[in-house]
């Protein structure tokens, strides 16, 4: 079969990677940075998960149409957190408006 | 119809099965071709990349699926802040740790256990690898079991009993209610994830998998490394955002 054959030091870097992730974000978490802390949070969360998706799960070697696949799950998570949030962030601006 | 670019593939990674022709000599039965190549489709590539697809097309559902809980989980936490964070205050960051290293360890074997069948290594490494990430994802499931039993002992599993010692009780049962569907849903995928991870177990030790056909393999792992994602997003929403909450 085809597929590409990565190294096996690119998995240990990539694992390297997540646990200096993992071990940030528990850092992290114990220094109170207001609305940062979520930010990072999220960021490192988000970044592992990239890590995670393109090595681990070799997209970054599959071909356009998988790339696609797996984005479109991202976007539509992203279409429903937006509009949902577009409602409950904005509820009550309008005055007699449901809060 | 055989696509110009599917026996450009075949051609290139493919030279030892002659291209099936499309039409048949008399007296031969068919082209030679791979034992584990399924007669609709051109190539072992294709073959490959039709599954993997599929895979991805179920994940994406299983994104959705989950997002639903998370969408969910924005909605309270936006309503209640600080309800949430003395609730996760709650929550042991030691097992919350340890489990997202076990799991992040588990996709380090899956991914050697896909590599080992990728390079043709003998059944008993890929197995190896496999048991490994089995035995992994078992042990965080230990810990997932351990942490309920805490909670069970403390009355904080949300229902008639549930017992809150702080100032938001009712955001906290609503954390509470998210913590056990979100973990809860995240531990049943784990469990399907063990019984699929013995199939492929079994498949491999029937010395099933090589460089040719590993497709079982990889697309296992497709789903193991997307329950992984899912803890790595649960871990830090679910267990880090009260570690410095203040009761007061």
């Amino acid at each position: 079969m085809s597929g590409h054959v990565a190294p096996k030091s690119m998995y240990y870097a990539v694992f390297a990677a997540l646990i200096v992730g993992t071990a940030l974000t528990v850092g992290v978490a114990f220094v109170d940075l207001g609305a940062m802390n979520n930010v990072l949070m999220l960021g490192i969360a988000s970044t592992k998960a990239l890590l995670v998706i393109l090595f681990f799960m070799h997209v970054r070697w599959s071909t356009r149409l998988t790339w696609v696949i797996a984005a479109s799950g991202f976007v539509w998570l992203l279409i429903l957190f937006g509009i949902t949030m577009t409602d409950y962030l904005t509820r009550g601006w309008v005055e007699g408006t449901m809060k | 119809m055989r696509s110009a670019l599917s026996e450009h593939v075949e051609k290139e990674q493919f030279p030892q099965y002659p291209a099936p022709v499309a039409i048949q000599p008399a007296g031969t039965g068919h082209a030679p071709h791979h034992p584990y190549l399924q007669h609709h489709f051109d190539n072992m590539a294709q073959q490959m990349e039709a599954s993997t697809l599929g895979m991805w097309t179920f994940l994406v559902t299983e994104i959705m699926f989950f997002g639903g809980l998370f969408m969910a989980y924005l909605v309270y936490r936006h309503q209640s802040p600080q309800g949430f964070q003395e609730a996760s205050h709650h929550l042991d960051v030691f097992w919350g740790t340890l489990n997202t290293a076990l799991l992040i360890i588990s996709s380090l074997t899956m991914a050697l256990a896909v590599r080992a069948a990728q390079t043709s290594q003998k059944p008993k490494t890929q197995v190896m690898w496999l048991v490994s990430t089995m035995i992994l994802g078992a042990g965080f499931l230990g810990i997932k079991a351990i942490e309920y039993t805490e909670k069970f002992r403390d009355h904080i599993v949300p229902g008639p009993y549930f017992h809150w010692e702080g100032l938001y009780p009712k955001p906290a049962e609503q954390f509470y209610s998210l913590y056990f569907a979100m973990t809860g849903l995240h531990a049943l995928h784990m469990v399907i994830g063990l019984g699929i991870m013995t199939v492929i177990t079994v498949m491999a030790w029937k010395k099933q998998f090589d460089g040719e056909y590993y497709t079982p393999v990889e697309v296992a792992g497709l789903y193991w490394h997307f329950v992984d994602i899912v803890w790595i997003f649960l871990f830090p929403l679910l267990y880090l955002i009260g570690r410095h909450y203040h009761a007061g």
